[in-house]
């Protein structure tokens, strides 16, 4: 009975509960595969640079029309994408590798988009967008969340095969005439709109919490590709799942609560996982071949 | 196997206007197979990557006939993979034949099984299933190998293929080398060790920038040659004026 009302009751008493609860199983949908992507990819840092870098268009949309998902989300959108242009321009022309100049780029940014919520909203405002609220997912913000879901899933299934390759071997793919650039920014793309879709309930500064943390925890527990990103999924369901009902009980915000509830896992597995601390601490006999 | 050759005309490819391959005419004729040697910054790897079309000539041209670029097998020499991606040594393989499924064919039973006869012919049979990772750097240049057999290209480049690998990859990778010779494909590979070119390479390309001898082995490589070879001057001269033996515009 004390599980039901911790874990069940929230969710059949509240409505909004119910809808935050939609979205971030969406969001860990989406978040999952491309976050192992990025992972692969050495860009979790480049992502991290482009959550920070969709606070200035959102804070934009904030200005236009408050707190309202659409308006902030398609400001996120185009100044995410330009950012992600301008610093892939700027390092293809200058000696600047392309990780100091995504760092410029979203400090930049960043600084922009709290000076443009603070000019013309309260701090409380500033809050929600830098650390979201799940109080202000309505259904139009859920249509959203999983319209960018089943994106996300159509987009990579489509370019499955040519992003893999693009991943693994970029100068082979290019040999045999394959538009690897065309596959880099349609997985850009892929990463802003998981980015956007995550900050309403993750707020901007931790949007990307939902990629990086459960790929890294799938890290420790499978080697083929297709596990990591069915591991990568549930943990950031689970995460978004436990998140929520932490934020309830405790009465913090969501997105904190999430992302710390993914890091759980993160210490676990590091702890426990397959090829984690305590599994190599332990004495193994080897085989004979 | 239709063959295919590539001849270079009066070819210049440069780095900041410096030449790295300077005024290079001469034709690798179908069905040959032709080393690449001289000294380091000679200039051997900046030729064959513009035979696979990754560099542009700054003068001069490459003619590669009505060969199109994808049926040319190219094995770079520190190829940009990423070995710790989580793919298997099977897909690998398989990569070889993008050519015919491209991002969205499914791969038909004979492409699976062509890719097991890859595999056994660099001799990596039940490796399928092995992760790129765990491989050992003779294993995975094979695994490269196998994968250009499922290229089934009739023009392979090659660029230092055995440095750091060990004898015997060596010696099972030269003969794949020579079936590929003996079917008829056109074959270019750099190399290093002017026995095993004398060895196993009918032709060689003798070059220090400039080509200083092509054609037969055995006269290319005669000592005389490869005196004037090492006497290259490696160093970038900053008063170099530009190039006068041809149109090249000075800017």
């Amino acid at each position: 009975m004390m599980l039901y009302q911790m874990v069940v009751q929230p969710f059949v008493e509240f409505g909004f509960m119910r809808r935050a609860l939609v979205a971030c199983l969406a969001l860990g949908i989406g978040s999952g595969p491309v976050g192992v992507l990025l992972m692969l990819r050495r860009m979790s840092l480049v992502g991290d640079a482009m959550s920070h870098a969709v606070l200035p268009g959102a804070a934009v949309g904030f200005l236009f029309a408050g707190l309202s998902l659409p308006a902030m989300g398609f400001g996120g959108l185009i100044a995410g994408l330009l950012v992600a242009l301008l610093a892939g321009l700027v390092s293809r022309f200058t000696t600047l590798r392309e990780d100091a100049s995504f760092a410029s780029f979203y400090l930049t940014s960043l600084a922009a988009g709290v000076l443009i919520v603070s000019l013309h909203g309260s701090s409380v405002d500033l809050l929600h967008v830098l650390f979201g609220t799940i109080l202000a997912i309505d259904s139009q913000a859920i249509f959203m969340v999983g319209g960018i879901a089943s994106f996300t899933l159509i987009v990579l299934a489509l370019i499955y095969r040519p992003l893999i390759l693009e991943c693994f071997d970029p100068g082979f793919l290019r040999a045999v005439g394959g538009k690897g650039s065309l596959y880099h920014v349609l997985f850009l793309l892929l990463v802003v709109l998981n980015l956007v879709a995550g900050f309403q309930a993750l707020g901007t500064l931790m949007a990307v919490g939902m990629m990086i943390i459960p790929a890294t925890v799938s890290r420790f527990w499978a080697t083929s590709l297709s596990a990591l990103m069915i591991i990568s999924t549930v943990v950031a369901t689970l995460s978004g799942f436990i998140g929520l009902i932490v934020s309830f009980h405790a009465g913090v915000a969501s997105g904190p609560a999430i992302v710390l509830t993914a890091s759980a896992f993160y210490v676990i597995s590091l702890l426990f996982g397959r090829s984690g601390i305590v599994r190599r601490l332990l004495p193994k006999t080897h085989l004979t071949h | 196997m239709s063959a295919a050759s590539i001849s270079l005309d009066d070819l210049t490819v440069t780095y900041e206007r410096r030449p790295a391959v300077h005024h290079i005419s001469g034709c690798f004729d179908a069905g040959s197979l032709t080393a690449i040697v001289g000294p380091n910054g000679a200039g051997k790897s900046t030729l064959i990557k513009t035979i696979a079309g990754t560099l542009k000539p700054a003068a001069g041209r490459v003619d590669r006939g009505n060969l199109a670029l994808r049926n040319l097998g190219y094995l770079p020499q520190a190829a940009e993979i990423d070995r710790s991606f989580p793919l298997n040594v099977v897909d690998t393989v398989l990569m070889g034949a993008w050519r015919s499924i491209g991002a969205f064919r499914g791969v038909s039973r004979e492409q699976a099984r062509q890719a097991q006869e890859a595999l056994i012919a660099v001799g990596l049979e039940g490796f399928e299933d092995r992760s790129v990772g765990s491989l050992s750097s003779g294993q995975f240049q094979r695994v490269l190998f196998a994968r250009l057999l499922m290229q089934n290209a009739s023009v392979i480049l090659l660029d230092e293929p055995f440095t750091a690998i060990d004898a015997r990859t060596t010696q099972d990778l030269l003969k794949l080398i020579r079936d590929w010779h003996g079917q008829g494909r056109t074959v270019i590979a750099v190399l290093h060790d002017i026995e095993q070119v004398r060895k196993h390479f009918p032709n060689t390309l003798l070059m220090a920038r400039e080509a200083i001898a092509w054609g037969d082995t055995a006269t290319v490589l005669h000592a005389d040659n490869l005196r004037r070879a090492r006497n290259m001057a490696e160093y970038w001269s900053d008063d170099a004026t530009p190039c006068d033996m041809n149109e090249e515009q000075p800017s």
